[in-house]
């Protein structure tokens, strides 16, 4: 058994239908402690030894926010700056999250071909979540491809309740260790392994 | 109508207070000399409007005196008196001593008088007055610079004096009694016993004092307050201090003394402040009493025989005593303009005079005319006690008495040169003070109430006695060098004033202010303040705040709500300030209503309030051709 831990940030989550949806899903789920990080701390002000002991007691962490501006929310780059300290998360000395596996779900407006060498954006998201992916290289923890719902403006209500499923079955799936490294190593996005329907895509 | 109705002489006593306090206050002679005068405008040389009851009435007064004593005790932890050993001790013993022995031998020397006459007189003329002094210096403000401390020692040393003077003057007799006035002498339980058990008498009271104070009343006390009925607490205050009189005159001691000692016993409850307030109104009247008394008593009928030997021993004897306290003062290195006011100060006769003086009768210490010289003479000197501070404030100060700091406590503001200032150190200005010391910036603080100043001071904060307004007092603090001053008193006025003096005087010393509300604000503003703060803006926002948090609203939402709301409220209070007439602060409750609209307006059209744009996505929905949110 795997205990997940999300670090959830949206600044306004009351105005969200994607991320709403993914986290009635998911937030009671057993072995999953939801972390709603602009909630627990409006002024930004992180309580990193408390967010340090949430991590020791998880074995996978999952950073789930909207893709603002090709990145995080604030609060998320606030809690990386201030929460894995130099020796305590990564340094000579700094290994307490060694083995533990990350990453992010992301929501954005932009589909799949948008962000493509050739589409709008001109970047793939994994190559934009390259800070990410270093970050938790020099954590020494597994950096697991993302899960990411795409042309979030278009999306149904039905569609985001599809997707959410989808999000669901993953993070159970996690929690009871049911995907083995070399399937996640076989594909761009964690949907990849439990896919929905093709038309639901956009 | 009877003259000697209760009714009516409270008319007149009331009436004359009424009218003169007011207008000797009016053209600055001080509460004190208002009453004197009443005293004497219906006293028997003008309208004589004072009955047969006139002479038992400064008996009464005195009372006033006790009460007055108990106050000052209060005011005084056991520790401030225990620092002032020194100068009760020395400073007052010597003052008696000087005093006593230049009067008596000079008295020796032109009066034909025996050498008890002289030694008594001496006596009764080195006591000064209490109540004169301490109530003028008080409304003067000046009872917590150094001439103030050092003329309450004096005072303090002067009336534990008493006791023995009281037990010696018989030894001085030399005429006979006065049998008539022998026989109206009290009878007291040490009355007839032996001078060792009278002394074991007089310090089991003592000690029966400190321990109830220690023990018995601040139990009791907390009973009372328990009642809730504050008339009751009233009345145990008025009990507590009658019940220490009565005590102390059984025994023989002076009712002042004890209800002193009391009063510093009690100066550590957490009862003295309701104490202090409930004695104060009685404690007020009383003395106005007494000095009503003192003015009425003065008899202008023998002054008109003899003015040149009564006001000639007037001048003489407040030009020695004065001269005798300049010198002493002097020796316990008191700068010379506190020692002028201490000098003048001290410079009369006290009520303990006229108390001596019917005992040298009573015991045949002195004769009848002397006496009836002397009393004339102790009031006269009383009465131009306030006189003599005005002219030393008014005509010798401003000439010779170049202003030095006025208090010991200020001589250390002058090594801390802090960066920043704050002035209050009540609530306002401690949560400022202590966040700044939490992140180690050293602030020299302000403030007037000198009970909190030792109080923080024992808890390691730099604190300064004074008035934060006197720029003298604000240049000692290090105005000049500092960078910033945050105005936290809670008086309005006085942060006006601060305000005017320090554009005056320090321009460079950037001003934070504390403003109470909206107008506060707007008349801070209109004096130039572009730091205002008003201590019921962030606290309700916060009380929203956690509102709609608690009805459900997301908490980073809610805090930027406020945060712009916050922004809103200060740049309309800008708007406003700068509409608002100069002329136009009176805060009626129409005008608030007035107030409250125009803001509630400014609320309904800032589209910022009604709808925070931020993280918005409704227009990307849009451009995508997508679902609108539901």
């Amino acid at each position: 058994m795997a205990k997940l831990l999300i670090l959830f940030a949206h600044p306004v989550f009351e105005k969200s239908r994607v991320h709403k949806r993914m986290v009635n899903h998911v937030r009671h789920l057993e072995h999953i402690h939801f972390h709603d990080l602009y909630e627990t701390y409006p002024d930004l002000d992180i309580d990193i030894k408390k967010e340090q002991q949430l991590l020791l007691e998880h074995d996978v962490i999952i950073l789930q926010h909207p893709f603002y501006w090709y990145s995080a929310p604030a609060i998320i780059k606030q809690w990386l700056d201030l929460v894995l300290e130099h020796n305590w998360a990564y340094g000579a000395k700094g290994k307490m999250l060694t083995g533990k596996k990350i990453f992010n779900t992301i929501s954005c407006g932009g589909s799949e071909e948008a962000y493509k060498k050739t589409g709008r954006n001109r970047y793939t998201i994994p190559q934009f979540l390259a800070p990410f992916e270093q970050t938790a290289h020099l954590c020494n923890m597994l950096y697991l491809p993302p899960f990411v719902i795409h042309g979030t403006h278009r999306l149904s209500e039905a569609d985001i309740e599809l997707h959410s499923i989808q999000y669901l079955q993953l993070l159970v799936a996690l929690a009871h260790n049911r995907i083995s490294e070399e399937e996640y190593k076989s594909v761009t996005y964690l949907n990849d392994l439990l896919p929905v329907p093709e038309q639901v895509q956009s | 109508m009877d003259k000697n109705s209760l009714f009516f002489q409270a008319f007149v006593y009331l009436s004359a207070a009424v009218l003169m306090v007011p207008l000797a206050k009016r053209i600055g002679l001080g509460s004190v000399l208002g009453y004197l005068l009443a005293g004497i405008l219906i006293g028997p040389a003008i309208l004589n409007f004072i009955g047969s009851e006139g002479h038992d009435l400064m008996h009464f007064a005195e009372f006033g005196v006790v009460m007055m004593l108990f106050v000052i005790g209060l005011e005084l932890e056991p520790e401030i008196l225990w620092k002032l050993r020194r100068s009760i001790l020395g400073l007052g013993g010597l003052q008696v001593l000087v005093t006593t022995f230049i009067i008596s031998t000079l008295s020796q020397l032109f009066f034909t008088i025996s050498w008890q006459e002289a030694l008594a007189l001496g006596l009764i003329i080195a006591l000064s007055s209490t109540a004169i002094v301490l109530q003028t210096l008080n409304e003067k403000g000046l009872m917590k610079t150094s001439a103030g401390r050092h003329s309450f020692s004096v005072l303090l040393f002067q009336d534990i004096a008493v006791i023995p003077m009281l037990a010696f003057f018989p030894l001085l007799a030399s005429h006979q009694p006065d049998i008539a006035a022998s026989a109206i002498k009290e009878t007291t339980w040490t009355a007839g016993l032996s001078g060792w058990m009278q002394a074991l008498i007089v310090f089991a009271a003592v000690l029966a004092i400190i321990f109830a104070g220690k023990y018995l009343i601040n139990p009791l006390l907390r009973i009372i307050a328990a009642t809730r009925l504050r008339e009751i607490f009233t009345a145990s205050a008025l009990l507590l201090v009658i019940a220490i009189t009565l005590l102390m005159t059984q025994v023989g001691l002076s009712p002042a003394l004890g209800t002193f000692l009391a009063g510093v016993v009690l100066a550590n409850s957490e009862y003295r402040h309701e104490l202090e307030s409930d004695i104060e109104p009685f404690k007020g009247l009383l003395l106005g009493l007494f000095f009503i008394a003192v003015g009425a008593s003065i008899d202008f009928d023998l002054v008109m025989q003899k003015p040149v030997l009564i006001l000639g021993l007037v001048f003489v004897i407040m030009t020695i005593k004065g001269i005798v306290l300049l010198v002493l003062g002097r020796f316990f290195r008191m700068k010379l303009d506190q020692n002028m006011i201490f000098g003048f100060a001290l410079s009369q006769m006290g009520e303990f005079g006229f108390v001596l003086l019917s005992f040298s009768l009573q015991e045949g210490v002195l004769k009848k005319e002397i006496i009836d010289v002397m009393i004339a003479v102790v009031a006269i000197s009383m009465a131009v006690t306030p006189l003599v501070l005005l002219f030393n404030e008014k005509v010798i100060q401003p000439r010779f008495g170049k202003k030095e700091k006025d208090d010991e406590r200020e001589s250390d503001t002058i090594e801390e040169k802090n960066p920043v200032i704050i002035a209050g150190f009540g609530h306002f200005g401690n949560t400022v003070g202590r966040f700044l010391r939490a992140n180690g910036v050293k602030a020299t603080f302000l403030d007037f109430d000198s009970e909190r100043v030792d109080l923080l001071r024992k808890m390691g904060f730099k604190v300064y006695y004074g008035d934060a307004s006197r720029h003298d007092l604000l240049r000692a603090a290090g105005a000049e060098q500092a960078k910033i001053i945050v105005l936290a008193l809670d008086n309005l006025e006085k942060r006006l004033e601060m305000i005017e003096i320090i554009k005056k005087h320090f321009p460079n010393l950037r001003i934070l202010v504390r403003a109470e509300n909206r107008f506060d604000a707007y008349q801070l503003m209109n004096s130039g303040m572009m730091h205002v703060y008003r201590e019921t803006l962030d606290t309700s926002l916060r009380v929203g705040t956690d509102v709609l948090k608690m009805m459900g609203f997301r908490s980073y939402t809610v805090n930027r709500m406020a945060r712009i709301f916050l922004k809103h409220d200060e740049a309309t209070i800008k708007k406003l300030a700068a509409i608002k007439n100069q002329e136009e602060y009176v805060a009626s409750a129409k005008e608030y209503i007035e107030e409250i609209e125009k803001v509630l307006e400014s609320d309904r059209h800032d589209p910022e309030l009604q709808n925070d744009k931020g993280w918005d996505e409704e227009s990307l929905i849009a451009d995508a051709g997508g679902v609108k949110p539901s």
